[in-house]
């Protein structure tokens, strides 16, 4: 079996919040953004990430590549703990691992030309090549994503949302790197513009060999393209499968309840469909709950759930609850109730 | 008569690049009670229709045509005609919760507002009502709640305490443009639940302004499918999901990634959205059109009922679009 390209262990990212009522002796209170994640992800895989807001998806993704301080461990291809580097030595393993962001507009310089905006990692990461072959390669990379090479010495501006992102890509890509993350990549785009952002996602993975971390809150985009899935609550994970198993037999309440509450654009399907009431809000992070962090809102929630954290558990298809299996008819009726 | 009649309704905006066209010549007519969705993507025009019907166009821009509300003609009205229908006959709920609502005045404030003004209710007593209307929203302790200042409200919670507003004098017709846009899904079920049980009490029309198409599939009884300020199609829900009878419908629909069911390649739209400061002549969905020809790019056949209820408005005839 060959190694993961990334393995993460018990990842964790704390947050240190400061009132303006603190006296400078207090000791600032703790967010944890990211809780005890664990994963790994082999070459040319897709790994979605699906959250609400506030689970700490974006957190987790960054803390990756050194963007915000973690502990634990992110060993890449069996060898380098990324969280051990320093930033010079991140430095070498950067143009491996790429960002996409989610606002495609705001992630570009405003000031410098589309083709400046594409060369720029190559220029950074790929010290050396000639000005020429630069241009080249930004031209290829430009026409592979779909935009017209003649429209170089363009501005971000000058470009639609679904243009932008595509520039995004193409910018992420350049150096070829082995592991692209990204994060809402079309949740600001347009239905019919998204399909072809994520076709071009999809196609790309495939013709390059990538591995993909995909974070989204929309679980129909996460599915359809994702071979394993992970959900997230409060910076911990409730569920880890393939995509195929999590969307046909989800095992934790809170994934079941997420999916009953996609809306269905079937009139019929959508009239049809059981919705799994959650109650109130998510918990504030400062303070989340004992046991179990979804306990508070869980139609099936038991006193061992307040007192015992569950662990991540199974083979294959890894499910953090004391109770899984689908939720009853009779459970939701008294969850509605 | 229809409670809501729109005839030719066009939004015109006047800017140093030329011209917007963002609403060009929409009609409907809305009963009391109905549910009507408005679904388009950005840029469509939905908004601006909605803002043109409450007199809520930005400086720049001009309405034309016709608006009447239980046969008063509101487009256009000077303010003295207008104000006592917002609001008290017309609400709208709008897509951000936090910038809608005032972050210096504790909520029940803002809300007592309402009815102070056009009720000429005492402070003690829209404040009552007020947390009346909070608790029919299903805010937990309501009457706790109505002290605090928006920022210390969730988003969904904002989002209630809008709706709840919007609620205060019993409109009967009530505009939500994308009220669940900014939210969790979960949240947007919650939200989406809590309008339809008041929608079923109240007995007020709605119209539902989203790009949602799923969201419009569980609550509306009528669909407009708007593309760059045009009427593509219009029709009940459950025939329009079952035979889209529009190209853009049937792209649209087909573009959606669901998760109750197993696919490959998504189908996209190619190309992007239009320039609306260059209005198309003929059809504006033309140029990403499978099914074009010249003649649509010279014009449009105008929206014509093929079907019982059913209208559309496209140069080729159903039996076409294989």
């Amino acid at each position: 079996m060959t190694a993961p390209l990334l393995e993460a262990q018990d990842l964790r990212v704390a947050f240190h919040l400061r009132r303006a009522s603190d006296m400078p002796w207090t000791k600032p209170t703790l967010l944890h953004a990211v809780n005890g994640v664990n994963f790994d992800l082999m070459p040319g895989e897709t790994l979605g990430i699906v959250g609400e807001s506030g689970s700490g998806k974006s957190t987790l993704a960054r803390a990756l590549i050194q963007m915000v301080p973690a502990t634990g461990k992110a060993i890449w291809q069996g060898k380098t703990d990324l969280l051990a580097l320093s930033s010079r030595e991140m430095l070498k393993y950067r143009a491996d691992i790429q960002m996409v962001f989610q606002d495609p507009l705001a992630s570009l310089n405003p000031r410098m030309t589309v083709g400046q905006i594409i060369a720029e990692p190559l220029k950074t990461h790929r010290k050396g090549i000639k000005p020429a072959e630069v241009k080249n390669r930004v031209k290829a990379m430009m026409d592979r994503v779909g935009l017209l090479p003649n429209q170089i010495n363009r501005y971000p501006h000058e470009f639609s949302g679904g243009q932008c992102q595509r520039i995004g890509i193409a910018r992420a890509l350049i150096v070829e790197p082995k592991l692209l993350i990204c994060d809402e990549p079309v949740s600001a785009l347009d239905v019919s513009i998204q399909a072809q952002v994520i076709n071009l996602l999809a196609e790309l993975q495939r013709d390059l060999g990538l591995a993909m971390i995909f974070i989204a809150h929309d679980l129909s985009v996460v599915k359809h393209i994702s071979d394993r899935v992970m959900v997230l609550y409060l910076g911990r994970t409730m569920e880890l499968a393939s995509s195929h198993d999590l969307y046909s037999a989800p095992q934790h309440p809170y994934t079941q309840a997420l999916l009953s509450a996609v809306p269905i654009p079937d009139p019929q399907a959508e009239r049809a469909k059981v919705v799994i009431p959650l109650a109130g809000d998510l918990p504030s992070p400062l303070k989340p709950p004992s046991g179990c962090v979804f306990r508070t809102r869980c139609p099936r929630a038991v006193e061992r759930c307040a007192a015992e954290v569950p662990v991540l558990e199974g083979n294959g298809h890894a499910v953090a609850c004391h109770f899984p299996g689908t939720l009853q008819l009779a459970e939701i009726e008294r969850a509605t109730a | 008569m229809a409670m809501l009649e729109v005839r030719d309704l066009s939004v015109k905006f006047h800017t140093p690049d030329g011209t917007v066209s963002a609403v060009n010549g929409v009609s409907l007519s809305l009963e009391k009670g109905e549910t009507l969705g408005i679904v388009g993507e950005s840029g469509s025009g939905k908004s601006q229709f909605a803002f043109a019907l409450m007199g809520l166009l930005a400086k720049n821009g001009t309405a034309s045509g016709s608006v009447k509300f239980e046969g008063k003609d509101i487009l256009n009205a000077p303010r003295e005609v207008i104000n006592p229908i917002r609001a008290q006959k017309i609400a709208m709920v709008f897509q951000d919760p936090m910038t809608s609502l005032n972050p210096y005045m504790r909520v029940s404030d803002q809300m007592a507002e309402v009815l102070t003004y056009h009720k000429g209710m005492s402070q003690r007593d829209a404040v009552a009502e007020s947390v009346r209307m909070l608790d029919a929203v299903k805010i937990p302790d309501a009457k706790g709640r109505a002290r605090l200042y928006p920022h210390e409200f969730s988003g969904g919670m904002r989002q209630r305490v809008m709706i709840a507003m919007s609620l205060l004098c019993r409109p009967g017709l009530l505009i939500a443009d994308e009220p669940t846009t900014a939210l969790d899904v979960t949240v947007q079920a919650q939200i989406m639940n809590l309008l339809a049980d008041l929608q079923r009490d109240f007995g007020m029309a709605t119209i539902l302004i989203t790009h949602d198409l799923g969201v419009v599939a569980g609550f509306c009884r009528e669909v407009l499918v708007l593309y760059g300020g045009t009427v593509m199609e219009k029709s009940p829900t459950d025939p329009l999901f079952a035979t889209p009878s529009h190209p853009y419908t049937r792209g649209l629909l087909a573009a959606i990634p669901r998760v109750d069911q197993i696919g490959d390649e998504l189908s996209s739209i190619p190309g992007s959205p239009p320039n609306m400061t260059q209005a198309p002549k003929g059809c504006p969905f033309a140029p990403r059109c499978g099914y074009s020809g010249d003649d649509c790019l010279d014009h449009l056949d105008p929206l014509t009922e093929f079907a019982p209820d059913r209208w559309r408005a496209c140069n080729r005839k159903v039996e076409e679009l294989a």
